[in-house]
């Protein structure tokens, strides 16, 4: 069965059709292998060809991968959990009830993407983190350094603005919490505090805006500087390699 | 290429015989040049490709079992009249609302996230971080004297405000710090590592050490009117 499944794909990769998708046809040379990259305009974010030595788990832990697979596993459930809510007050409330009594597996995408979000905070921090302590912030990689802190700081407002969207008292509370330090600001803070929740409390205009942030504004953003942030890991010439560059192994 | 682009150029004339000009011009060190292969490498597509997969299969099958044992929290319906005790952030910020415990808004709130964001961004632009020197390869007198009076000036200035749970781990950094400075140089293993350790990574070090020890302050000992409270006797919110 192996041979035959096997057979047919590699015939598959040979047909007209399957060539005019991936602009190729089956990659067995590194001409062809090239091309399956930069050909591709997902995978052209990548390059071509990776040190054997950035690939070993213990080069990246694998931190920079996992953060974005989280943020592409949190984009489908969150697409899932969009068709069962809605941003109102006290409706928002009763969704989550609904996903627990009402939606197939309802609890279980919720769980989901609760988990992945929390993971995602604590991968992106010791994606930070590791990568400092690599010395992967070094030129040539200085500017896509800054990215990645700007990265952390969508991520955190990622998951902030999501915390409000159960509208339980545990949401309500967090963010109470949370947006009474930003009228602490000097001269701006109490403006600052009423654009954010579209009043003085945070009520159902606050809801909605997060909403927003949360599912449009703000993942948009994060596609684009994590675009920006692939791109640039290639074209400053790959992960930093311990040793090179007039580093001392340590 | 830019300042030897002249040498290149062929002119505007098509009429090679009556202008007979020079078509190209080589000189020295101008020649395309095609890098060697690079030792040590692999083609991304399967190699890289391959390892993303395995990875983002881990990734989900660890996701899903965790899923089916753990259930995202879900508590009364949101209600302004009635104030939980203590009212927590998300776990991410319980550091900062430790903080704001012991310091005024402006400074727990704002001030030191601004500062932090401001100290993450500049790292690759101050050459001490990028030379990343150990802290005690050159000066080294001056640089302890330097070291014990910060630490100090800091520890009073915790202390003063009575920020213990900032106070400890920063203490716990700085007696490492001091003693990687007697490490002789002919020591190996966890001494060695220390002695070498630039200054770059003992402020991100002692940064960390903080963070995480407010974090889980935040997270687990605190209960009503953020009181100490130990997490196994109940309160824990």
């Amino acid at each position: 069965m192996a041979t035959t499944f096997h057979d047919a794909l590699s015939r598959l990769r040979k047909t007209r059709v399957w060539k005019s998708i991936f602009r190729r046809g089956p990659a067995l040379t590194n001409r062809t292998r090239s091309l399956a990259v930069f050909g591709n305009l997902f995978l052209h974010f990548l390059p071509v060809k990776v040190r054997e030595k950035s690939l070993r788990v213990r080069a990246t832990y694998y931190l920079g991968s996992i953060s974005f697979l989280l943020f592409v596993i949190l984009s489908i459930t969150g697409v899932l959990l969009m068709f069962y809510y809605h941003p109102a007050v006290p409706q928002a409330y009763r969704d989550m009830k609904d996903l627990r009594f009402v939606v197939s597996n309802g609890v279980f995408l919720r769980n989901l993407h609760r988990l992945a979000a929390q993971l995602m905070v604590l991968a992106v921090f010791m994606h930070l983190f590791h990568v400092f302590y690599r010395g992967g912030y070094k030129p040539p990689h200085e500017f896509n350094w800054v990215v990645g802190v700007i990265l952390l700081l969508v991520t955190l407002f990622l998951s902030y603005t999501g915390y409000l969207l159960p509208w339980d008292q545990l949401a309500f509370w967090a963010i109470t919490v949370g947006t009474n330090i930003i009228s602490a600001m000097p001269v701006l803070g109490k403006y600052v505090r009423f654009q954010l929740l579209g009043g003085n409390l945070v009520g159902e205009n606050a809801l909605l805006r997060f909403y927003v942030l949360h599912c449009v504004v703000l993942p948009l953003a994060a596609v684009l500087f994590i675009a920006v942030h692939f791109w640039r890991v290639q074209k400053d010439g790959g992960l930093t390699a311990k040793g090179e560059d007039g580093r001392k192994e340590d | 290429m830019d300042e030897k682009k002249t040498s290149h150029e062929t002119g505007f004339s098509s009429h090679a015989r009556k202008n007979p000009q020079r078509i190209v011009f080589i000189t020295r060190k101008t020649s395309a040049k095609v890098k060697g292969e690079i030792p040590g490498q692999v083609m991304a597509y399967p190699h890289l490709l391959l390892r993303e997969a395995i990875a983002f299969q881990v990734l989900v099958i660890a996701i899903v079992l965790l899923a089916l044992v753990w259930d995202a929290p879900l508590e009364q319906l949101a209600n302004p009249l009635v104030t939980p005790n203590p009212a927590k952030a998300p776990w991410y910020f319980l550091g900062l609302q430790e903080l704001l415990h012991y310091f005024a808004p402006l400074v727990a709130g704002i001030l030191i996230p601004t500062l932090v964001v401001i100290a993450l961004v500049v790292i690759p632009y101050f050459n001490i971080n990028v030379e990343g020197e150990p802290m005690w390869s050159s000066n080294a007198a001056r640089h302890l004297r330097l070291l014990l009076a910060v630490s100090a000036a800091l520890e009073i200035f915790l202390g003063l405000f009575r920020a213990w749970t900032v106070f400890v781990p920063t203490a716990v950094i700085d007696a490492l710090a001091i003693y990687s400075y007697f490490v002789p140089p002919t020591a190996s293993g966890f001494g060695r590592y220390v002695r070498n350790r630039a200054v770059s990574w003992w402020v991100m070090t002692w940064f960390i050490c903080v963070a995480v020890v407010l974090t889980v302050v935040g997270t687990f000992f605190r209960g009503p009117g953020w009181t100490w409270v130990w997490p196994w006797r109940g309160h824990a919110g």
